[in-house]
């Protein structure tokens, strides 16, 4: 089998095990899982393979897979689709293949595969747990299978599928379609627990919220399709296609034709990643279950966007000259750098595990599409990765820690305990040391901890390339962030394993199954180690001794390899003060925290925590100012005034003129003309007429003569009259 | 079979006609029978039609299959039909939705012969429409199709069947008073009403007075009449409240084939005759037309929103889907012969297609739970996934299908309509975008309403108790599924015969 071939395999197997668990084996639930577990190993195996051979492979970014085949007629020509593994999509492929592959088997776990049906469980809702008798007839309260298990994993089969095929992608068409199919798993199991209406609302939220951006992209494709007359990024990509875009002037705002696409196309990635202005879905997303907010909120759709920017660079970066930034440019600089800092405020201020993780998300997100918005490709792309692996191992160890305090709280019985709240938490650090330690691994590795966690290089390398290239307002914005992300992070650590237990329920949170931990081992290795292959050569002590694998290997996807940028102490300095600094401050502010004491943030900034709190109150705004005019304006204007009000009204009206002409003619001119004066009226007449004369029929010979006579004598007059004058 | 290969498109008009008068002789008692010759005898022109398909030639330019008797002959008008790749779709997808439409009219038992006759009388008027080659016989089975579908919503409708039946009835008359007299126009000037004899003499008219006005006066007029007939069809906004009213009380195999079919009629009228006839004034009037279609798009998609009726707010979706049929079309009118034009109309013809079949599925799949629990109203819905997850799935499916999910028909076909009307159009093709938008809204919000939210108690207990879809119903479902989800990963088996068709024909 060739290489090409592989790769056209790879996304198949999740979707036949969608299909499979779907038709025939949604009852039986170990089966389901086997079939998806299994089919995401085939998928996970040949990524291994492709991206081996693809190392194998000298100067591969000139030497890409690709292959293709007509789809679409469109006149004399056809609209290609195909596959390419390129660096950059090889790079992607690994840890696609990697986190996919770990939280299909941490499901397991996770949805409590072998625990006992609950008695009140029923579908469209989170388990309740069980309750077991055991030899000696005492009750327990136990963790209870997940009623829609085998769904669960039809649906996660279904979201590989899209993941895969945006991946091996050579075109924006199938991205397109792998993007969007992931858009609609990501609503289906935002939504799972459907019978929830929080989780029905955030994802109905999820899908509208995308959805805005990927019109724009839409109309992004076209307009590149129409420009260059192909979907395909090679085609797109050669120099004079290129050239020809960068110096077309739309008349949208003075952009070049590049640049209006490439805005049109990041517009897609602001939804898809959860930048500002459209970042409001992904923190309602974590009403999902927890394997869904680590794949598809952390690791691969939200990353899906970030991706689609790079596919798409040397598009946005049409026209560049490598120094200053071009007005697209700009704008993508812009919404990340400002989404990095936004999003980092709102998560200093909030309780919930979960939704920390998922502010920190978009935050992190934003360094990398400042990172790209200042042409700083490697970086962003090394970012990516890093942060796929180290989010994903946040995530799915906040779910075991969730795991974890759900056992206390059936212990406990207290099912009014938010199991999610990490002022509940503390010192489960002894309860789950399995999950204390990987998650602390991923903590550092957010926080940028030197040295030895993959989060560190890859985020210095986003700093040291503002400082090189003298964007200062990204470079101390990109900081504060850091600083506050090592402090949130800190925060949450300590909340959660640190101290002392402030609940019932954490003193009896229980460590998870291994189908849970493992998955949780292997990505705190990637959330460590990875970063080792991309240690800048001019670093000190460590530089060097191992090549900058992932610099040399992904900048040559683009044609024009980027350097690397020059060393320097002070964004180093930076990137060490920042971590540490946060981490520390973190630990003092919140270690001695005691149970019910109000947030010490709260105290310090006061009123501004509320605002923090409250996520900038951006909802609040979005409800009063988009969605109450929009269901205004369909129920009301659309269906109400216009339709049934002005456009039948003048129907009704039309309808009516007939029906007001006949009822005149009827009652004005038939009725009282036609009928009464002349029908009636004639009759009348002659029924007077004969009813009078009736006088001058006596029956008398004496009378008929008299009036023969007066008669002849008129006559006689009138015609002598007539006749002699 | 020599006979029926000879004369396959007159087997294929007039066979569900013989089957309708067939089934008179059956006595009304025997409902089984009835129902089942129905069925049987509508797969009939379903099998000849997938014959005809397999021995169309989709590289010939011009007519296939053509046949042409005596049938006015002091008017000079003849019965004349033939297929290209145009109609060809348009009667492979009449023939497709009869069949599930009759089998979706299995649990009728109300005057059930009455009923499947006039389904059969319907098939043969859409028919006689998409394979008339004659002016006057497009005409006759225009006005054909009207009658049967008149009284199978207001026989078998519900409540408020007189008033829609009505409105459907005078609304689409209305329209066709214009194109009959338009039609005599062309009849009398040029003594012929063969489509292709007109379409290559009225372009090709060089005298500059008819009747008395100019030339370009006659020809505007005769363009709006026709354009008018059409787009009340489609229908266009604002002539659209029709179909709200008609499609909602219409018994739901007739909503089927009303979305299925009967909207596509107008549509293939603007490329059958409208833009053959007259490509000046349809380039002229194209933006009129584009921004009607957009208004459609834009305005189908709120007042979807809007709906608390599940069945309106399906019936406001095919608005909002046919505007983009008639962006295509507009567009493509405007740049005529360009390859955007052709990929314009690619899309719209196979959005036509599509829509058939998603609206189609979507509107059975309203009758579904509307023959179980007796409502249409959304507010007593929600929370049914876990009593229906069958259903459930296959509603949402179908759904998705209308959302225009890639991967499903109807993204290939929107996305090549606005590929082709962006390069033409960009304003217009941006302002789509809206209701695009929109089209995420009321979806969702129906699979909401329906499926979602804590368990529905009413519906889940004693004789409310909802029963899930059976074998029947997912029969009905099972071909429309099948082909949304074969168009929407491999369109190319039916866009080729229509986008050879497209080039050949402009």
């Amino acid at each position: 089998m060739t290489t090409e071939t592989l790769i056209w395999l790879l996304p198949l197997p999740p979707l036949l095990a969608f299909f499979v668990i779907v038709l025939f084996t949604n009852k039986n639930k170990a089966l389901s899982h086997t079939i998806a577990v299994g089919a995401a190993t085939l998928s996970w195996l040949g990524s291994m393979v492709v991206f081996v051979t693809t190392l194998g492979v000298e100067h591969f970014g000139e030497h890409v897979f690709n292959s293709s085949l007509n789809w679409l007629p469109t006149g004399d020509t056809f609209l290609k689709i195909g596959v390419l593994i390129d660096p950059l999509g090889a790079v992607t492929l690994f840890f696609v293949a990697w986190t996919i592959l770990m939280i299909f088997i941490y499901s397991v776990g996770y949805h409590n595969f072998g625990q006992p049906a609950g008695e009140h469980d029923r579908p469209g809702l989170a388990p309740h747990g069980a309750t077991v008798i055991d030899e000696q007839g005492h009750k327990h309260a136990v963790l209870s299978v997940e009623p829609m298990y085998s769904r669960f994993f039809a649906f996660i089969g279904l979201f590989a599928f899209g993941m895969y095929t945006l991946v091996i992608s050579d075109n924006l068409l199938t991205m397109f379609v792998g993007w969007e199919i992931m858009g609609l798993c990501s609503y289906l199991l935002i939504g799972f627990w459907f019978a929830k209406p929080s989780a029905r609302a955030a994802g109905i939220k999820a899908f509208m919220t995308t959805r805005v951006g990927d019109v724009f992209m839409l109309l992004g494709i076209v307009y590149l399709y129409w420009a260059t007359g192909t979907l395909s990024f090679r085609e797109i990509f050669r120099p004079e296609v290129l050239s020809d875009l960068a110096e077309t002037i739309t008349p949208i705002f003075g952009l070049s034709a590049a640049g209006l696409i490439a805005i049109l196309l990041f517009i897609g990635t602001i939804g898809k990643s959860a930048q500002w202005p459209l970042h409001i879905w992904l923190p309602d997303a974590m009403e999902g279950p927890t394997p869904v907010s680590a794949m598809i909120h952390a690791a691969t759709m939200v990353s899906a966007g970030v991706y689609a920017v790079l596919r798409m660079f040397p598009l946005l970066t049409a026209g560049w000259q490598g120094h200053g930034l071009t007005p697209e440019m700009s704008v993508v600089a812009f919404i990340g750098t400002f989404t990095a800092i936004f999003a980092a405020t709102i998560a200093l201020a909030q309780n919930d595990i979960k939704k920390v993780l998922a502010y920190s998300t978009i935050s992190q997100l934003g360094f990398m599409i400042a990172a790209l918005g200042m042409g700083a490709y490697v970086a962003a792309a090394f970012h990516l990765v890093t942060h796929a692996f180290f989010k994903a191992l946040l995530f799915l160890g906040s779910g075991s820690v969730i795991h974890g305090m759900e056992h206390g709280v059936l212990h406990t019985g207290n099912h009014h305990l938010d199991p999610q709240d990490m002022m509940n938490m503390g010192g489960l650090r002894k309860k789950m040391p399995v999950t204390f330690w990987t998650f602390l691994m991923g903590g550092l590795a957010l926080s940028g901890f030197p040295l030895v966690t993959a989060g560190f290089w890859s985020k210095d390398e986003i700093l040291a390339d503002a400082f090189a290239h003298g964007h200062w307002t990204i470079l101390i914005t990109l900081s504060l962030a850091a600083l506050m992300t090592a402090f949130y992070t800190m925060r949450q650590i300590t909340l959660t394993f640190l101290g002392e237990a402030r609940t019932q329920e954490a003193e009896h949170a229980h460590e998870t199954p291994w189908t849970m931990t493992l998955p949780l081992v292997i990505l705190a290795i990637f959330a460590v180690s990875y970063g080792w292959v991309g240690i800048p050569e001019q670093f000190p002590g460590l530089g060097g001794l191992i090549p900058n694998w992932f610099h040399n290997f992904v900048g040559a996807t683009l044609l024009e390899h980027p350097e690397a940028v020059a060393f320097s102490w002070i964004p180093l300095g930076i990137s060490l003060v920042v971590a540490l600094g946060g981490l520390g401050l973190g630990w003092l502010v919140y270690k001695d925290h005691k149970a019910g004491q109000p947030d010490p943030l709260q105290k310090a900034i006061g009123p501004l925590y509320l605002f923090l709190q409250n996520k900038w109150f951006f909802d609040e705004f979005y409800n009063f100012f988009v969605v109450k005019p929009v269901i205004w304006l369909s129920a009301v204007f659309t269906s109400l005034w216009m339709d049934k009000g002005l456009i039948d009204g003048i129907l009704h009206f039309i309808a009516k003129t007939p029906i007001w002409i006949g009822d005149f003619l009827r009652n004005k001119f038939d009725k009282p003309f036609i009928n009464e004066f002349i029908g009636d009226g004639t009759a009348a007449v002659f029924q007077k007429a004969g009813h009078e004369l009736r006088y001058t029929q006596t029956g008398r010979i004496q009378s008929y003569l008299i009036v023969s006579a007066s008669f002849l004598i008129v006559l006689a007059a009138v015609l002598a009259y007539l006749f002699l004058a | 079979m020599d006979f029926i290969s000879t004369h396959l498109l007159t087997t294929i008009l007039f066979f569900p006609v013989l089957a309708g008068l067939a089934i008179l002789l059956i006595p009304s008692d025997q409902i089984k029978a009835i129902r089942w010759t129905a069925l049987f005898a509508s797969l009939v022109p379903l099998g000849l039609s997938i014959w005809l398909w397999t021995s169309f030639k989709p590289d010939l330019a011009g007519f296939q299959f053509e046949e042409q008797y005596t049938w006015y002959a002091a008017i000079n008008s003849t019965l004349h039909l033939g297929v290209d790749g145009l109609s060809l779709a348009m009667v492979l997808l009449t023939t497709l939705l009869t069949p599930l439409a009759i089998l979706a009219s299995f649990n009728i038992g109300d005057r059930v012969k009455a009923y499947m006759i006039l389904f059969l009388l319907l098939e043969t008027g859409m028919l006689g429409v998409f394979m008339a080659l004659d002016l006057l016989i497009f005409f006759v089975f225009w006005e054909i199709g009207l009658v049967p579908m008149y009284f199978l919503i207001n026989q078998w409708g519900s409540a408020n069947r007189n008033y829609a039946s009505f409105k459907f009835f005078i609304y689409t008359m209305a329209g066709s008073l214009g194109l009959l007299l338009a039609i005599q126009m062309l009849g009398v000037l040029f003594g012929t009403y063969d489509i292709l004899a007109l379409a290559q003499r009225w372009t090709t008219l060089e005298t500059s007075t008819l009747l008395g006005l100019s030339t370009s006066t006659v020809k505007t007029v005769a363009f709006w009449a026709f354009v008018v007939a059409f787009a009340i069809k489609v229908p266009i906004w604002p002539f659209h409240t029709w179909l709200p009213d008609a499609h909602t009380e219409a018994p739901t195999a007739g909503s089927m084939l009303l979305a299925g079919v009967l909207l596509k009629l107008g549509a293939y009228g603007f490329l059958r005759l409208v833009l053959p006839f007259y490509p000046e004034e349809a380039a002229h009037f194209a933006g009129w037309l584009a921004f009607l279609a957009v208004m459609a798009i834009i305005f189908g998609a709120l007042g979807a929103y809007g709906q608390t009726d599940f069945k309106r707010l399906v019936a406001y979706s095919s608005i909002n889907h046919m505007g983009f049929v008639v962006l295509g079309i507009a567009a493509a009118a405007k740049a005529m012969g360009t390859l955007d034009a052709t990929i314009a109309l690619n899309g719209a013809v196979l959005q036509m297609f599509n829509h058939g079949l998603s609206a189609a599925g979507m509107f059975f799949l309203v009758g579904v739970i509307y023959e179980r629990t007796h409502t249409r109203d959304l507010r007593q819905f929600g929370g049914l996934f876990p009593l229906v997850p069958v259903y459930g799935t296959i509603l949402v499916y179908t759904s998705m299908a209308s959302l225009g999910l890639p991967g499903l028909n109807g993204f290939v076909s929107e996305f090549l309509v606005v590929r082709g009307a962006w390069a033409i159009m960009p304003v217009f093709t941006a302002l789509a975008m809206i209701g695009l938008l929109m089209t995420g809204a009321y979806i969702l919000k129906g699979i909401k309403d329906v499926l979602h939210g804590p368990l529905n108690e009413h519906w889940a207990h004693g004789e409310h108790r909802l029963t899930e879809i059976n074998i029947r119903e997912i029969l009905v479902m099972a071909p429309l599924m099948i082909l949304i989800l074969l168009i929407g990963i491999w369109p190319a088996w039916i866009l080729d015969v229509i986008n050879k068709a497209m080039m050949m024909l402009f």
